[in-house]
């Protein structure tokens, strides 16, 4: 034992000097890259084109040989899977005729309504009635308010029927997420073999960009609902699989020896024991589906889901900015309720409460009000769909705006986006792609060697390597930078922010609820006031990403300085440290763990976002996806979208085994 | 049983024909209701081999050798029907592994546990499940009740796993709640009670199926010192009216020198000394067991019985005193008085006598009573 001590004490303090030297050397070589890349071989500056593996191509050409040739015995599997993209489609048609279309009868013009869907009427009584329910006493009038005036508005901007078809969506995708993701989570604990591949492929998933999903969705489901449906329920797979596990894990191991103590059947210890002790967590992890769901549905409306989404990619395909902010508001109006509706919910099940009856027959209401609306919109149109001469807009408002700012404000905005562009944004651009590859290599496996030992080093230095192996470096890099820039913008302005809030509990939880909204909205939202003030360009991508990213900075930040311990600080009271020394050696180290994980953190959704401006035309891996959904190339979306997932990775494992590290320093678990 | 191993050097041999162990004579003669027989559990890699290789005999270095680590080592115990049997020792000492290989919540690597004469280990699943569902019943240290259910259907769970229709496990869960004093909380949530309230529904649950013995894993160990005391008590009044085979699990000495009919301590993985409270204050088979009892006034655990002469004709004396009770429960009479004082047995027959100097030198710490 006491021999092992040593050898460590011993292994460590050969270790540092080499990490210094190390460090040293890389801040060197960054220096004189440009001198550098002169004095390396072409070879190793830029990827050679003949060296590329044509990884890409060959997966486009595997996909489309599968999609369109292949065969199992006499069926096709283009058979199999259109076959199935009609069973998909039959939950969402009938969701769509209840809530969005009614049954219809005739052609082209001769279309007549025989049966309407739900009315707006009803559904908005239908919904707050909901509210009352899984709101409860306390909770539920507020809730009920929310969703009265967030639906209003939806009416009478003349949003209920494309509305209706994106929940019609987010509730299929998100039905079959939930199932799914239960029942891989669930395995993934019983089966502990399993396990760590399970976790490996759904935190791929979930930095793999959307786009990538949906050019092999739309080759083997072909162009429509089924095809973003698949997608989306891809994509909203993880957080389920995650709370799954985690919930299941967290059932106190007292709490299953006691079941089988009791002798309870697996299956009892499962569906009477370890789920409804875990209902709380998946309860959480439902929410966040929802929401996934949500955000998925609003991108995949450009490969034929319809709905809110649609309405704002075509207004921006036309540059009407008013057209799209005001559906864009509508999707925001969607997202909170949403959100708040499965919170709610979610905290009805954490408390283990059934709906308490509160006095309220919910059931005998609904009916009535769903009978007496459904009359009143047979007699009244106008209860049925809002009239369009009384729809309001304010888009002449938002335009109005628009113009106001380019003519009033123009010169000093585009002169502070200019001057950023000229002298920050393409200089740091141009010096990153000016970097050689070999270096930039070197540097990443240096990074993950110093964060997490030799292991992680190689894993990190082969992911790199696969972004230059597989031809999309440049890209890489244009990613690199935009979400490098934006991160590190994130963070000026996000840690201070978050230091300050975090001195008072008013001030944090005023922050949490502004910082909780602004989570649940979909990316796409995001885009649209950068590109009303800003136009298409690499600076609206990165004042959206900036947006977008400076969430998690702000709340970490505010999370690491609000949990210093309490001793600690009264030590440095009691040795007369000043307010600086404080900070310097107390606040900042206690604190540093949880930061490294708000770092991170900011990297991820500043991935997600990049992945986004690909609408507002930037050059980097988003764009390769999006060009690659657009070409329909099925391999290079995939491949493009791996290269993202890479720089994820790497970013994400090395940042992680920091932190580990410096909390193992702190004394405390990470 | 018929083949009644020879117990290990380790443990000290019971039954010792010794009447002073606190169970009677015709109970030390009846056949255990639970007993281990050479229990190991070894973790490490490969800890399999150990069954195969057979490493009972293998000596530390060899095990440390390979990488195993022998939670249990060598444990063999007997619980007698309707004896408080409790297993002590400190963190680390294997109790908790020990109380989950006597129930086959956790694989022992080697050795028997045999209940009724029926080895648990090796018995099919579908037998144990059926003894552990009406036949078992198990306390946990940190309550392990349901977040989601009433304090009402956390006890009628364990009856609900057996198929028991609502209204009859509903009854009996009722029952339950009054036994333990909670009527009127059958509808609150765990969250709702206080840590002592938690336990009781633990308790009341454990009870619910009528078990036939009793596992105790730290009940109390996560409670405040008063309500641990109250809880001790009550658990005492329960095991009056009861009367179940109670296996109960400590790392703290005054409760199980409270509840115990027998002690197991443990140390490192083995049984060191399986003794009444007094026999182990009196004679601890080696220097761990003597420091552990050490600082245990004498008074408290020694019995009049072991103190008192036999019975010499009638004493005049308004005063008998119980064989069974310690010198510290009859210290109000002892110094209240002069004289022998007369010794009755249960049924209130005199059984001898006790000079109430000895108990005095007793009660006063000073050693040589005898």
């Amino acid at each position: 034992m006491a021999l092992a001590e040593t050898g460590r004490m011993g292994g460590m303090g050969w270790r540092v000097a080499p990490t210094q030297m190390a460090l040293m050397a890389a801040v060197l070589a960054l220096a004189a890259s440009p001198v550098l890349a002169g004095m390396l071989p072409a070879a190793l500056v830029d990827y050679p084109k003949q060296a590329v593996i044509g990884l890409a191509a060959f997966t486009g050409s595997w996909l489309t040989w599968l999609a369109r040739e292949a065969a199992i015995g006499p069926l096709r599997i283009a058979e199999i899977t259109r076959g199935l993209a009609n069973v998909v489609e039959a939950p969402i048609a009938l969701l769509n005729t209840l809530f969005a279309e009614g049954i219809q009868a005739g052609r082209g013009d001769q279309v007549r309504t025989v049966v309407p869907p739900l009315s707006w009427l009803a559904g908005i009584g239908l919904a707050a009635l909901l509210a009352h329910m899984v709101g409860g006493r306390q909770a539920g009038p507020k809730l009920v308010a929310l969703i009265v005036v967030g639906l209003l508005y939806i009416v009478l901007f003349g949003f209920w029927t494309d509305a209706m078809f994106t929940l019609t969506n987010v509730i299929i995708s998100a039905v079959a997420a939930i199932a799914l993701g239960i029942w891989i989570g669930t395995k993934a604990v019983t089966h502990p073999r399993i396990a760590a591949p399970v976790e490996g492929l759904m935190n791929v998933m979930q930095t793999v960009p959307v786009f990538s999903y949906l050019v092999p969705t739309l080759l083997f489901l072909g162009y429509g609902p089924s095809a973003a449906l698949v997608a989306t329920v891809i994509y909203a797979l993880p957080p389920m699989v995650h709370a799954t596990m985690l919930g299941l894990r967290g059932v106190p191991p007292e709490v299953v020896e006691f079941g089988r103590m009791a002798g309870a059947s697996p299956r009892a210890l499962f569906w009477k024991i370890r789920l409804p002790v875990a209902l709380p967590q998946l309860a959480i992890g439902i929410n966040q589906t929802i929401m996934a769901c949500l955000n998925m549905v609003v991108i995949a409306s450009m490969i034929g889901a319809g709905g809110l989404g649609f309405l704002v990619l075509t207004a921006l395909r036309k540059l009407d900015i008013g057209g799209a902010l005001q559906a864009g508001i509508a999707i925001v109006v969607l997202a909170v309720i949403l959100d708040r509706l499965s919170l709610a919910a979610a905290r009805l099940a954490a408390s283990g409460t059934r709906i308490r009856s509160t006095g309220i027959p919910h059931g005998r209401l609904a009916l009535g009000w769903f009978a007496l609306a459904s009359i009143a919109a047979l007699l009244l149109p106008a209860f049925q769909s809002w009239p369009k001469e009384l729809t309001l807009t304010t888009a002449p408002f938002w335009n109005g705006l628009v113009s106001w700012i380019n003519i009033h404000w123009f010169e000093p905005l585009d002169a502070f986006r200019s001057f950023t562009l000229i002298h920050i944004m393409n200089p740091v651009k141009a010096y990153l792609l000016d970097l050689p590859w070999t270096l930039v290599i070197a540097l990443v496996m240096l990074g993950g060697w110093m964060a997490g030992g030799a292991r992680l080093g190689l894993t990190v230095g082969a992911m790199a390597l696969f972004i230059a192996a597989t031809g999309f470096w440049d890209p890489a890099v244009t990613s690199v930078y935009l979400v490098g820039l934006g991160t590190l913008l994130s963070l000026i302005i996000g840690l201070p922010f978050g230091y300050v809030v975090s001195r008072r509990q008013s001030w944090r939880d005023a922050a949490s609820l502004v910082l909780d909204t602004l989570q649940t909205l979909p990316t796409l939202v995001y885009l649209l006031p950068a590109v009303m003030v800003f136009r298409n360009g690499d600076f609206s991508a990165l004042v959206a990403i900036v947006s977008y990213a400076i969430a998690p900075a702000v709340r970490y930040s505010m999370h690491a300085f609000a949990g210093v311990p309490a001793e600690r600080l009264e030590l440095a009271a009691m040795v007369g440290a000043s307010r600086w020394q404080t900070f310097k050696w107390v606040r900042l180290p206690a604190a540093f763990p949880t930061l490294l994980l708000g770092l991170n953190q900011t990297i991820m959704l500043a991935i997600a976002m990049l992945v986004i401006t690909a609408l507002v035309g930037t050059r980097d891996l988003g764009q390769q996806v999006f060009i690659a959904l657009s070409r329909a190339k099925p391999g290079d979306g995939i491949i493009a979208g791996l290269c993202v997932a890479a720089i994820a990775l790497i970013a994400d494992m090395c940042l992680k085994a920091w932190a580990r590290r410096a909390a193992a320093r702190n004394g405390v678990e990470a | 049983m018929t083949d009644k191993p020879a117990p290990t050097a380790s443990v000290l041999p019971f039954p010792a024909a010794a009447p002073s162990n606190g169970l009677s004579a015709a109970r030390a003669a009846a056949e255990p209701a639970l007993s281990a027989r050479n229990l190991w559990k070894v973790f490490g890699v490969e800890a399999n081999a150990f069954a195969i290789e057979d490493g009972t005999a293998m000596p530390a270095a060899e095990m440390a050798r390979r990488g195993w680590v022998a939670a249990i080592r060598d444990a063999s115990i007997d619980v007698m029907p309707g004896e408080v049997f409790v297993i002590m020792g400190l963190s680390g000492s294997g109790k908790s592994t020990m109380i989950r290989c006597l129930t086959k919540l956790i694989e022992p690597t080697a050795g028997k546990v045999m209940f009724h004469g029926r080895d648990l280990i090796a018995m099919p699943e579908k037998e144990l499940t059926e003894i552990r569902r009406t036949r078992m019943g198990m306390v946990f240290q940190n309550f392990a009740l349901l977040p989601n259910r009433t304090v009402l259907g956390n006890i009628a769970l364990p009856l609900e796993i057996q198929g028991i229709d609502r209204a009859r496990r509903e009854a009996k869960a009722m029952e339950m709640i009054e036994l333990v004093g909670l009527k009127g909380r059958e509808n609150r949530f765990p969250r709702e009670l206080s840590g002592g309230q938690q336990q009781r529904v633990g308790i009341a649950r454990s009870l619910a199926v009528d078990p036939e013995i009793w596992f105790l894993d730290e009940p109390f160990s996560a409670l405040d010192p008063l309500i641990r005391s109250d809880l001790q008590d009550e658990l005492q009044r329960l095991q009056k009216a009861l009367a179940k085979t109670i296996v109960f699990i400590t790392h703290d000495l005054d409760e199980a020198i409270k509840i115990a009919d027998r002690i197991a301590i443990m140390e490192g993985g083995s049984v060191v000394q399986v003794a009444t409270p007094e026999e182990l204050v009196t004679r601890p088979a080696n220097d761990y067991v003597a420091r552990f009892v050490a600082k245990v006034p004498r008074a408290k655990v020694t019995r009049v019985r072991s103190l008192m002469a036999p019975a010499t004709g009638s004493i005049l004396s308004p005063d008998p005193v119980r064989a069974e009770a310690t010198i510290t429960e009859i210290g109000p009479i002892l110094v209240s008085g002069t004289g022998p004082l007369p010794v009755v047995d249960e049924g209130g027959r005199m059984v001898g006598t006790l000079d109430r100097q000895a108990a005095l030198a007793v009660l006063g710490g000073r050693a040589g009573a005898a």
